[in-house]
């Protein structure tokens, strides 16, 4: 097997096993769903119109809240210091890392979507297009998060620093996933335009987070 | 004595000492003009002397762009070239930048009340001005959250590097979407289409501003350097005392 197939089993491993954050990121975002009506109002019709965009404040939190495990367990325990150290490139193990934790954290978002939009009233069509900007946007979200997650590895109370710094990277995610969402459901904007967007920024962050994360790592850790 | 002298801290902060005053004394007089021939600018027909906040709106926005631009050149700087004093530029030019973009927000959303009936609209380029607002305070907050400023410089610079690409989206967001801020009229292809009488005092407003910029940027630059020296020798007497 090779190193980068061993990293990225042995993430998912620690993510799914108790104390690792597969779960915990899908009862976040059942909290932050759940406790928007008690602040709106129970009005179905207003819930059916911003549904979507609850759903996507919903998955956009949990991902940042999980993002802060995606190094520092590794930190602790000493391993990120061989996988810097390692014949591996460090760009690599940095996206097999963001892929393991996508799969592990982000996957069990877009799986809870169709369950949670019942909360809000959505219907078929509306929480199949959620899910589909979710499918494409949570990879954008983790691989761009992972950049905020390197900076702050090495930072000891630096969670609350990651948040402030991934924030504005992830507004445009957010910002072309709603108007995704919200063109398939209704409005004179095809699906297409938007959705292509977001696909251009998933792959972007693809490229440009692992680059980004391992440079961080690397002035970090020495 | 060449450019590369210029790394060293001890001459820099012996050049800047003798070049900085005149700095501030062109930087004053250009800004005397600027404000001069703005005043004495004719009345817009449909704004009125409303107009005339775009004497410091524009120049205000135009260098918070323009400073993240030398944060990322000082950034290519600190990772490629380990330029000396590229972090010591970076980390000072953040809270100036941050300064620009605040001020053309808030000049804006001033100018915005009486044009188009609101103070803020979320519209592409007042978001995306706002991220660069947000992303400022991220840097300034990154290089306080380290204690070693060289390791802080580049997780700076990485960060400095990301954010550059909302530059580019900041200048066509006019082009690329519907928005309530109006089109460029200066800088596009084809030329401005402002009339000389409102160019000439924004481009001497302009110049006078990137002034203010350099002579700011460079009074910082000393103060960090200063600082720096300060607590390295506040780390020598610890050690002394300890030993």
């Amino acid at each position: 097997m090779t190193a980068l197939a061993a990293l990225i089993r042995r993430d998912i491993r620690i993510a799914l096993r108790a104390g690792g954050g597969a779960m915990i990121g899908v009862l976040f975002f059942l909290s932050v769903v759940v406790v928007m009506p008690f602040a709106l109002g129970p009005d179905l019709a207003l819930l059916k119109r911003i549904g979507p965009a609850i759903l996507w404040l919903g998955a956009m939190l949990a991902s940042l809240l999980t993002l802060d495990r995606l190094f520092t367990a590794d930190l602790d325990d000493g391993s990120l210091d061989l996988i810097v150290m390692s014949r591996t490139p460090l760009e690599l193990s940095c996206a097999a890392k963001a892929l393991a934790h996508w799969l592990a954290a982000g996957v069990p978002l877009i799986v809870a979507t169709p369950i949670i939009g019942i909360l809000l009233n959505l219907d078929a069509a509306a929480t199949f297009a959620v899910a589909l900007t979710l499918l494409v946007g949570t990879p954008a979200l983790t691989f761009t998060g992972m950049i905020g997650a390197a900076l702050a590895v090495t930072l000891r109370r630096g969670g609350l620093l990651l948040a402030v710094v991934v924030l504005p990277l992830s507004i445009p995610v957010l910002i072309f996933g709603v108007a995704a969402s919200n063109a398939a459901i209704e409005g004179p904007v095809s699906f297409g335009t938007p959705f292509s967007i977001l696909c251009a920024m998933a792959l972007i962050s693809l490229v440009v987070g692992p680059f980004a994360a391992a440079a961080s790592l690397r002035q970090g850790l020495d | 004595m060449s450019l590369i002298d210029l790394a060293n801290p001890t001459r820099f902060l012996a050049l800047t000492q003798r070049v900085l005053p005149w700095l501030a004394v062109a930087t004053a007089i250009l800004l005397a003009i600027g404000l001069y021939q703005s005043a004495m600018a004719p009345d817009d027909y449909q704004q009125g002397a409303t107009v005339k906040i775009m004497f410091i709106h524009v120049p205000n926005a135009w260098l918070s762009m323009f400073v993240w631009g030398v944060m990322s050149v000082a950034a290519l700087g600190t990772l490629v070239w380990r330029h000396p004093l590229a972090d010591v530029a970076a980390k000072a030019a953040a809270p100036i930048g941050a300064a620009f973009t605040f001020l053309a927000l808030v000049t804006g959303s001033l100018w915005g009340r009486p044009m188009w009936g609101t103070y803020w609209e979320w519209d592409a380029r007042l978001t995306s001005v706002l991220i660069l607002f947000l992303m400022y305070l991220g840097i300034m907050a990154l290089w306080r959250a380290v204690e070693d400023p060289s390791r802080a410089a580049r997780a700076a610079a990485i960060l400095t590097l990301v954010g550059a690409i909302n530059i580019p989206i900041i200048k066509f967001s006019v082009d690329w979407w519907n928005t309530l801020h109006q089109g460029a009229s200066v800088i596009r292809a084809g030329g401005p289409t402002m009339d000389r009488a409102f160019l000439i005092p924004l481009l001497v407003m302009a110049v006078a501003f990137s002034l203010l910029f350099l002579t700011l940027h460079l009074a910082a630059m000393r103060n960090e350097v200063l600082r720096r020296r300060v607590r390295t020798l506040q780390m020598l007497q610890a050690t002394k005392q300890a030993a």
